[in-house]
């Protein structure tokens, strides 16, 4: 019986943390609109969470699309089609590995930063100053990290896509020899701006929802201890992790699964 | 306790509860206008939840907290920043924004709430910061600042504004001999100058009595006395002389409740 109440409790308290996860998200994004004030704060966080996550974007998107082209390679090689590397690399990093592997890093590169950055300054009650300055810390903290991560986000991806489209050819073409003029004329046959690169790209949208929703809520709803705030950047990334791998699956699933 | 003719903070049989401890149980306070009033305590009596239950941060379990007549705990989102608006608030760490200036955090609630040209705000600023004493730090970012200066631009931050009332939480911890006569005579005199009401929340006795017109003493969930600093030195209450006179005997537990102490210690040996 006991076990069945703790059941009972851990659900109510998951379902309650889930009803403050809405009410910080409608109250920060539901007001009226500040363009003049909200701009600038918008941009810097910009900088912070996408700028500053380009260097591992693109050194991950190179390695993993040099990778594919490799792996590829050796495959396709035995059955005579090495040609079809470009649209083996370009297909897998548009349609999932760009989308999924970039949330992930940016879980925990930018997702984690978020949660311990509003948790520390819950901690040294700078959220309540702030909130006995007449300045609403959900508007004014939450709010443009929250928009940041999700603009950001498809961005990043995209930029993965990118440069991994390039790593497949620098190991395809450059180093492996395929005749150049079919490794791209393969990719650019086969990759649909519809069905691969908008999919990609929704999916990436909704990676930058969850992820900076759960970063931001993370740190907002935090116990204002130490022990609080790495408790609560670890469940950051694991929360979002799963979140990602989660909804990748439903959505590949919607997006693909009549083919 | 004394009526006073214009009362801006009136607190109502107050409850308020963390768990299942009670910290207030239908409290009555009356905070005057334009003066200065304590609120004094042993640590861990609620003196700082008070201060976060005026200024909205917490709500009670029950009762009525009327800042100028409007309820607090009943006020909506947008009403509550709005009043927040004519409050200061000193928190006990300071809590400066860290990642902006000493300059930029005085500034920062003038920008938020007024209109005014940044040589304008510039002059405002250096003017707060020249009343704590720190017009020559204004340079410096949060991490370069001592505990004690980083209070000391933090209330400069907290009449950045010029709020009709102002809450000091703890504002002597940590401070020198020289800051603390500074402080002492600076909230004096704004409070003179500027006709804002201050709450003092400490329990510095010797600062506190020295600079309020009123003081508030809480022990046990409740105000155990109220009154002027002569007559709370005359109140004859065992509780209220043990806390004035700083006695470790007493009424008021210097312990937090526990198990009898003997008992304690050899319950390891079993």
């Amino acid at each position: 019986m006991n076990q069945l109440a703790l059941l009972g409790h851990v659900a109510l308290s998951k379902l309650a943390a889930f009803g403050r996860a809405g009410m910080i998200l409608f109250q920060s994004l539901v007001a009226k609109p500040q363009p003049l004030i909200m701009f600038p704060l918008f941009i810097k966080q910009v900088y912070f969470v996408g700028v500053l996550s380009l260097i591992i974007i693109v050194v991950s998107g190179l390695f993993i699309g040099m990778v594919l082209g490799l792996q590829g390679y050796t495959i396709l090689v035995d059955y005579g089609s090495e040609q079809a590397v470009g649209q083996m690399v370009a297909l897998s990093l548009v349609r999932e590995l760009a989308p999924v592997v970039t949330a992930l890093l940016f879980a925990g590169r930018a997702g984690s930063a978020l949660t311990a950055e509003i948790g520390l300054m819950k901690a040294t009650e700078q959220l309540s100053s702030l909130e006995m300055i007449g300045v609403d810390p959900l508007r004014r903290i939450v709010a443009p990290r929250f928009w940041a991560g999700f603009v950001c986000l498809p961005i990043l991806s995209a930029i993965f896509a990118l440069v991994g489209v390039y790593g497949g050819a620098i190991v395809g073409v450059e180093w492996l020899g395929i005749y150049d003029g079919s490794f791209w004329a393969n990719m650019q046959n086969s990759v649909d701006f519809y069905d691969d690169v908008l999919n990609g790209l929704i999916k990436a949208v909704v990676f930058g929802f969850v992820v900076t929703w759960i970063a931001v809520f993370q740190g907002y709803d935090c116990m204002p201890t130490s022990e609080g705030i790495s408790q609560a950047t670890t469940k950051t990334v694991v929360y979002a992790s799963l979140a990602v791998l989660g909804l990748d699956f439903i959505l590949t699933a919607v997006m693909f699964g009549e083919l | 306790m004394n009526e006073f003719d214009d009362v801006v903070i009136d607190i109502q049989k107050l409850s308020f509860s963390r768990g299942e401890r009670s910290i207030y149980n239908e409290v009555d306070i009356k905070i005057p206008r334009g003066k200065i009033t304590g609120i004094m305590g042993p640590s861990g009596t609620g003196k700082t939840t008070l201060l976060r239950l005026i200024g909205g941060q917490l709500k009670p379990d029950r009762g009525a907290i009327l800042v100028d007549g409007e309820n607090i705990p009943e006020l909506g989102r947008s009403d509550l920043f709005s009043v927040r608006e004519r409050m200061g608030m000193l928190f006990q760490s300071g809590a400066l924004f860290t990642d902006i200036s000493v300059f930029e955090n005085v500034a920062f609630p003038i920008r938020v709430h007024t209109d005014l040209a940044d040589d304008m705000i510039r002059d405002v600023v250096l003017m707060k910061l020249q009343a704590v004493g720190l017009r020559g730090a204004h340079n410096l970012m949060p991490s370069e600042l001592s505990g004690g200066m980083a209070r000391r631009v933090a209330l400069a931050r907290a009449i950045a504004l010029d709020p009709d009332i102002v809450m000091y939480d703890e504002p002597f911890t940590g401070q020198d001999p020289i800051a603390m006569g500074v402080l002492v005579n600076l909230i004096r005199r704004l409070n003179n100058s500027l006709g804002h009401t201050s709450i003092i929340v400490s329990h510095d006795i010797q600062e506190t009595l020295g600079i309020a017109d009123y003081i508030h003493i809480i022990a046990d969930s409740k105000v155990i006395a109220s009154g002027t600093p002569e007559e709370l030195r005359q109140v004859d209450s065992p509780q209220v002389k043990q806390f004035m006179h700083g006695l470790p005997d007493g009424p008021v537990p210097f312990h937090y409740p526990a198990g009898d102490y003997e008992t304690d210690l050899l319950r390891g040996q079993g």
